[in-house]
């Protein structure tokens, strides 16, 4: 059968011991087009493909800043907008104003109140240390500012639960 | 010493369970593959996945050369902190090991991957292959405390597989490829600087870098990525480069 291989149907199987030439023309080598194709990227993190950047196996200091830095930014904008339609509300009226003042000034919720100085004070205070490190001073000491922002944020936080909780008036 | 060696100590009784990350093209997708491995006292990750290789799966896909973390090609990730495979003594871990190949690189074959993207991103001056200077046994100068050798950067892909900007943005050109441009503004070799600069000022350069210091806690070579990043940047900020790149 050598140099009489029907091109036009490749996939024939062989009659045994027989010997199938190359096809006629222009061919790629073998595997080319298979190593050609793109593979599949391993990611960290669980979900989708982007969220790498949340995985904290493994992680150190900074990434694991960066990760929180991120949540309560995002948190933020989030609360930026909630905040946005509560202020709508004194459109309504003062009643409907005096009814949710009601809800909102109750011990359980202002919980989120200290959340939201929480999420506050770390992205404030992180964003000082990525702001100043990112410009390339105290590049060497980027981990003792971290901990002094930590620090300066913990008493803030301490402070503002307090006042928010009324142990002050 | 070698696995098979150890095989032959009174102290190898201890074993190891390896969860590796399989991937075959066309077998839909990735899973895991558990071994159990004896371990000796200073049995290394590669000495086990070659172990695997020869005793439990010949299948398996791990790429290795110099076995001494000086080659950079055998980079995997361990529990999911990048590592060099032939420098990670299994004794120092827990009974269970998840071994999976690099992230944010597509995967060839089980722990193999691509690296033509991340050399892809290195800037077009910097000379991939590059001799050595280091003299053997020099003394540092009057006034230096030691020597720096930026050179030092093995191209392992560790940093860009640790760092969390370049999981979300396949654009970003990675730790490695930016500490390349900062050596070569500290030592141009004939590379015209302010090309260098600007091509480090683009978007999805020295500017998308975020803090998260990874790079230079997984570097296997002590380059210092994320300090070098952060010079780059200072150079661009008072070079008075900042605003002048090719801005998409």
């Amino acid at each position: 059968m050598s140099g009489q291989a029907d091109t036009a149907a490749p996939a024939a199987p062989a009659a045994q011991g027989a010997t199938v030439a190359m096809p006629a023309g222009p061919t790629e080598l073998p595997g080319a087009i298979e190593r050609e194709l793109p593979g599949p990227v391993h990611h960290k993190g669980p979900g989708p493909a982007p969220s790498g950047w949340l995985d904290p196996r493994g992680r150190g200091l900074g990434a694991r800043a960066f990760a929180l830095h991120r949540l309560t930014g995002i948190a933020l904008v989030f609360y930026l907008y909630v905040h946005l339609g509560i202020l709508s509300m004194l459109l309504v009226g003062k009643a409907a104003w005096g009814s949710f003042l009601g809800v909102v000034t109750a011990t359980g919720f202002l919980a989120f109140d200290v959340l939201l100085i929480f999420g506050l004070l770390f992205h404030g205070l992180n964003g000082i240390r990525v702001a100043l490190v990112g410009s390339g001073f105290v590049v060497s000491r980027q981990g003792a500012l971290f901990w002094a922002g930590t620090a300066i944020g913990s008493c803030a936080l301490v402070f503002a639960a307090l006042h928010v909780f009324g142990a002050f008036s | 010493m070698s696995i098979a060696d150890e095989l032959s100590t009174a102290e190898q009784t201890d074993t190891r369970r390896l969860r590796i990350c399989r991937c075959k093209r066309g077998d839909g997708g990735e899973h895991f593959d558990e071994f159990e491995v004896p371990v000796g006292p200073h049995t290394t990750l590669l000495d086990a996945l070659l172990w695997i290789q020869r005793h439990l799966d010949p299948t398996l896909a791990v790429r290795h050369s110099c076995l001494h973390a000086s080659c950079g090609v055998c980079g995997v990730q361990v529990n999911g902190r990048e590592e060099l495979a032939c420098v990670c003594e299994l004794r120092d871990h827990a009974d269970q090991i998840t071994v999976e190949p690099l992230a944010n690189l597509a995967v060839l074959t089980d722990l193999v991957v691509d690296m033509r993207p991340f050399y892809a991103h290195f800037p077009e001056q910097h000379p991939i292959i590059r001799t050595s200077e280091l003299v053997a046994g020099a003394a540092a100068r009057e006034g230096l405390g030691t020597f720096v050798r930026l050179e030092d950067c093995i191209e392992c892909g560790l940093c860009v597989s640790a760092c969390p900007i370049a999981a979300t943005s396949h654009e970003y050109v990675g730790p490695a490829a930016l500490v390349a441009a900062e050596r070569l503004l500290e030592e141009p070799r004939g590379a015209e600087p302010e090309d260098v600069l600007r091509w480090a000022d683009r978007p999805d350069c020295a500017w998308r870098c975020h803090v998260g210091m990874e790079c230079s806690r997984v570097c296997p070579a002590q380059a210092l990525p994320a300090e070098r990043i952060m010079a780059l940047r200072r150079k661009l900020i008072f070079d008075g480069q900042r605003g002048k790149g090719a801005r998409r």
